[in-house]
């Protein structure tokens, strides 16, 4: 009986499992950016490799567990202490494949963290802090201005402490809620924080990157297709994590140009 | 040999008063089951915090009866705040990753039989072994106490990032006293594990009997003196970076703190350059890492340990499952990075975190072959004890295959911190580890409490609780494909909204599942006192703990610790100090 | 039952790991020098503490080897590392220590060098190694005060958060150095050349010279420049 019970659930577990990850392209939110079908590929490579490794253990638990269950027939367990052969056999298998997925997964890495942005990238600063994120963009100077620890005031609308009226680089500095980049042209995002760690994550971009305070990290992507989509933030970072998010507004290159204007001149 | 055994038969000290036999008790077998008690009322606490997370999950606005007793600024009206969702999933973590998962498997289950599998008397240093329980009841009381100051427990999570764990008050509230006390009593609690530790490994080394080769330990000694030497080795490096972040938060040193902090306009660190968050990362994962170990080697000790008896066949592959565990143990220092794939850390790093990773997989690979090629072409007898190990593989696999995508720097990227996460270490080392405790517990009752624990009763408990994991955990793996984030108290994103019916779904099956845990509870109080009385050997077993042998003269080992029908034998167990006879 | 059967007697090595007369024995105990040895009150084979002391010895060292990893990356990382000249105080008792487990080498090779069941009059000794290291970390104190009145104190900057940390974890660790020999000096007058008195003195000396050797360690950490 037990041994019934013990096979059956384990299949039904693996038929579940198999039948909603069957469908699982319904589950990815849909993939907006250059790097994305990448990270898409070697995530569904993996599904797939470890989809047949569990079905093979589960249902392999299934079959031994009804096949061997003891039945009161007399029959003895086989002695037999083991199979060296075998054992290495399994282990390089498993070793090839689980290498041989690391390595393709690399490819994508790269492309994401070991290459520097490409030239004509457009620049953008993001900074985090309890719970909000503010975004800057340098102007026609293509320089940001300094930032004063002291200066800093979000009530008055200076999250970056800009001073404006003594530094040159910031006067043309865009300061804005949104996050507005044009769609088919590379970005690179320099992330910082003001205070404790946060993250920048936009799945629809296959993007997640920590935020630290003191250091500055950047990132790189090109959006592959307009729309808005929700930036948030997912490294624990207090009281109000839960509700700190912004929106990434991808736009076409004419209408971007005109955002940024309008952003501009509410400076 | 098949007389009856009295109800507590294996307390060879002498009684001096109650105090010295029960509560202050140097004897092993006393130690290891007030551990045991110890994990089973965290694990108890632990459990209700998660049902009161999971109900706010699902219906957010619900009243809880009696929340805001608990706290009156965390509750108000008995309405859960998103803030108080926070304190709770710090204290739920911590509970059950350091009181619950390191403390029954290893110092509970391996306190009491350890010296018994081994032939040993007791523990090497059987005062150390008390003192380190008792270090270990502070470090709980310390962290329990955090429920009843008014700002509550820390909301930083069970890593505590710092900054947000160094900067006091200003990051929020449980971030003043609570988080002081949550990092005193994690300090607390890694002296008590490395004096614990260093007694399991003296007593493996020194304290085995005649005859007991190190080819001959059962796979449980192995398990447990490889985790001893994790412990040892990682507790060092969290303890010091507790001393540390202290330091950071009470004498304004800045180990961790960058300069140039600014919380709610006002700058908080004065200095230009200042310390490094991830230096913090660095060393609490180089400890956090080993810890997952620590959590499941042991399970996988005693799971290797039930099948064997109840397929009555050999462990398939002793040696490479020895192998397979010294392999892990040494690799997961190696791995720690791939917690930090995204943190900031360089990405190169990252690549060869990602390859460790990989190839700390494989001996976990191994072993789960052999658990199948151990129960394959046996006699399987599926006592409640054994059915739990079988839940323990099935629970291993669906947790640990999903390593594979995390291990992957890319993929990670998307996964991290996603309830793809939640669910991965939850069913690998929360599930699959207590459903291993599980199985120990069915299968030493009746040495540790002299009688049975109820078959029928335990039949439910397995089946509700397999089921009641599946449908709590693998939910998780798809909401993490959709993106959702962990550690959020409520969905308020847009995307996130559609998964509220998988939200209610999981905490009704996480609400039954806790339910179900009262059987067990009932059945092992009603055992202890009811329960029929153990033989020497009911289940036919092996190992030198069921030879009732540690009378004045300590037992002689000649074989191995699996020997199942043998070929040739007419029984199909021989006992380990069953001695040799020369055949004619 | 068939293949349970009582267990053939022991090796007699073995049964001397044994002492049947623990239970109850509250410490003291009988003594067994012959056959390996016993501790007292328990079954536990001497050298299974100087197991023990090894393990110990493993944690400190993974202990300092964590903050060791500290001390690079927040040197390495930050500009506002200033170098502190560190007290002089530190050199002599520097000094101290290095005498100190010198004193207490003498004692170990004195208790081995006798033959079994000898009397042996290691109180001086032991009182001197004692004071010896009450004067270091009276001394370890002084140069916490001679920072202080230069106005450094732990927050002042990361290197002197190291200074201050790195002497108190080492201070620390030596005090539980002293507590052991003050133990044993206590037991001084009733220890003798025994299998017993020379491992409680051997591992309280591996254990001094190993805080001894940290020191150094500590001392090169603060010192050199990277």
């Amino acid at each position: 009986m037990a041994a019934l019970a013990v096979a059956l659930v384990l299949i039904l577990l693996t038929a579940i499992s198999a039948g909603l990850f069957w469908g699982h392209a319904g589950w990815l939110p849909v993939d907006t950016s250059a790097h994305g079908p990448g990270v898409d590929h070697e995530l569904n490579l993996t599904l797939l490799i470890t989809g047949l490794l569990f079905g093979a253990a589960q249902l392999g638990l299934a079959y031994a567990v009804w096949k061997y269950r003891e039945r009161g027939d007399g029959r003895k367990a086989a002695g037999g202490r083991g199979n060296g052969r075998l054992e290495a056999v399994w282990t390089l298998a498993v070793a090839a494949l689980f290498v041989g997925l690391i390595f393709t997964g690399y490819g994508v890495w790269a492309q994401m963290y070991l290459s520097p942005a490409p030239a004509g990238a457009l620049r953008i600063d993001v900074q985090g802090e309890q719970f909000a994120y503010s975004f800057r963009y340098p102007g026609p100077d293509g320089r940001f201005g300094p930032i004063h620890a002291d200066k800093i005031d979000d009530a008055g609308g200076n999250p970056w402490g800009l001073d404006r009226d003594r530094d040159a680089d910031s006067k043309d500095d865009v300061v804005t809620a949104t996050l507005g980049i044009p769609v088919g042209r590379p970005v690179e995002l320099l992330l910082r924080s003001r205070d404790v760690g946060h993250s920048f994550d936009v799945r629809e971009l296959r993007i997640q990157q920590d935020m630290l305070p003191g250091v500055e990290i950047p990132v790189h992507f090109t959006a592959t297709r307009s729309g808005q989509y929700e930036i948030i933030c997912t490294q624990l970072c207090g009281l109000g994590h839960y509700r700190m998010r912004a929106f990434l507004r991808v736009l076409p290159e004419a209408d971007f140009e005109e955002w940024l204007a309008e952003q501009a001149s509410a400076q | 040999m098949a007389e009856p055994r009295a109800a507590a038969p294996l307390h060879s000290q002498a009684a001096n008063g109650f105090l010295r036999k029960y509560v202050f008790s140097t004897d092993h077998k006393v130690i290891g089951k007030q551990y045991f008690f110890l994990a089973l009322f965290s694990v108890f606490v632990g459990m209700i915090l998660s049902w009161l997370m999971r109900i706010h999950l699902a219906w957010p606005k619900t009243h809880i009866p009696g929340l805001g007793v608990l706290s009156s600024a965390g509750a108000p009206g008995n309405v859960m705040t998103p803030e108080y969702y926070l304190s709770l999933l710090t204290l739920h973590g911590t509970l059950m990753i350091f009181f619950v998962l390191t403390t029954v498997p290893q110092n509970g289950l391996g306190n009491f039989f350890l010296p018994l599998q081994i032939g040993a008397r007791e523990m090497a240093f059987p005062r150390l072994n008390m003192l380190s329980f008792w270090i270990a009841c502070a470090s709980l009381a310390v962290l329990l106490s955090t429920l009843f100051i008014t700002d509550g427990p820390p909301i930083s999570g069970w890593t505590a990032y710092p900054p947000l764990s160094a900067v006091g008050t200003a990051a929020g509230p449980g971030e003043g006293l609570g988080q002081t006390l949550w990092i005193l009593s994690i300090a607390i609690f890694c002296i008590g594990s490395l004096l614990g530790s260093i007694n399991f490994i003296a007593t493996t080394l020194d304290l085995r009997t005649s005859g007991m080769d190190l080819t001959r330990l059962p796979l449980t000694c192995w398990a447990w003196f490889i985790t001893a030497v994790m412990s040892l080795l990682s507790f060092a490096v969290l303890l010091g970076a507790c001393v540390m972040l202290l330091l950071d938060r009470l004498g304004h040193t800045t180990f961790f703190v960058p300069g140039g902090l600014v919380l709610n306009d006002y700058v908080i660190s004065p200095s230009s350059a200042g310390g490094s968050p991830l230096l913090w990362q660095h060393l609490f994962w180089f400890f956090g890492h080993p810890e997952v170990y620590i959590a499941i080697l042991p399970g996988m000790g005693i799971v290797s340990h039930v099948l064997a008896c109840f397929s009555r066949r050999p462990v398939f592959g002793y040696k490479s499952m020895v192998l397979a565990l010294g392999v892990i143990g040494f690799l997961s220092f190696t791995v720690w990075g791939h917690h930090m794939f995204v943190s900031g850390m360089s990405p190169y790093a990252g690549l060869a975190f990602s390859a460790l990773t990989m190839v700390i997989a494989v001996p976990s690979a191994l072993k789960t072959f052999n658990w199948l090629a151990t129960i394959w072409r046996g006699t399987l007898r599926l006592t409640t004890a054994m059915l739990f190990s079988i839940g323990f593989v099935s629970l291993f696999v669906a947790g640990g295959l999903t390593g594979l995508f995390l291990a992957d720097p890319a993929v990670d990227a998307y996964l991290h911190a996603t309830y793809f996460v939640v669910g991965h270490f939850h069913l690998v080392m929360g599930a699959a580890a207590l459903f291993a405790v599980f199985s120990g517990t069915y299968f030493w009752a009746p040495k540790l409490f002299g009688r049975m624990l109820d078959e029928r009763l335990g039949q439910i408990h397995f089946w509700i609780t397999l089921g009641g994991v599946y449908c709590i955990f693998m939910p998780m793996y798809f909401m993490g494909l959709e993106g959702a984030p962990r550690r959020y108290s409520e969905f308020t994103d847009r995307f996130l909204v559609p998964l509220a019916p998988f939200n209610r779904f999981m905490t009704i099956a996480a609400l039954i599942t806790g339910a179900a845990q009262v059987i067990f509870m009932f059945n092992l109080i009603w055992s202890i006192f009811r329960g029929r009385k153990a033989t020497e050997n009911p289940w036919e077993a092996t190992s030198l703990e069921w030879s009732g042998n540690l009378g004045a003269r300590p037992p002689v080992v000649y074989r191995g610790p699996y020997e199942y029908s043998v070929p040739g034998e007419a029984e199909d167990y021989i006992m380990q100090d069953f001695p040799k006879v020369a055949k004619s | 039952m068939a293949s349970r059967v009582a267990a053939f007697p022991g090796s007699k090595s073995l049964r001397d790991n044994f002492d049947p007369g623990r239970d109850g024995a509250g410490g003291g105990g009988i003594e067994h020098d012959h056959g390996g040895g016993q501790a007292p009150g328990g079954p536990i084979p001497l050298h299974t503490y100087y197991t023990g002391l090894w393990l110990v010895l493993g944690a400190i060292v993974m202990f300092f080897a964590g903050l060791t990893s500290a001390v690079v990356v927040r040197k390495g990382i930050s500009s506002d590392w200033a170098v502190i000249a560190l007290p002089r105080i530190l050199f002599f008792n520097t000094l101290v220590l290095a005498a100190s487990s010198f004193l207490l080498e003498r004692a170990r090779r004195q208790l081995r060098g006798l033959p079994l069941g000898k009397d042996v009059h290691l109180g001086s000794r032991l009182g001197a190694v004692l004071l010896l290291g009450l004067t270091f970390l009276v001394g370890q104190l002084g140069a916490w005060r001679d920072l202080a009145e230069r106005g450094i104190f732990l927050a002042t900057n990361p290197s002197s958060s190291f200074i201050y940390l790195l002497t108190g974890a080492h201070g620390f660790h030596l005090f539980g150095g002293l507590v052991a020999i003050g133990y044993a000096a206590l037991r001084a007058p009733s220890l003798t050349a025994s299998i017993r008195g020379r491992t409680l003195v051997d591992v309280i000396a591996i254990y001094w010279h190993f805080v001894g050797i940290l020191w150094i360690y500590v001392l090169a950490l603060l010192t050199l420049k990277m």
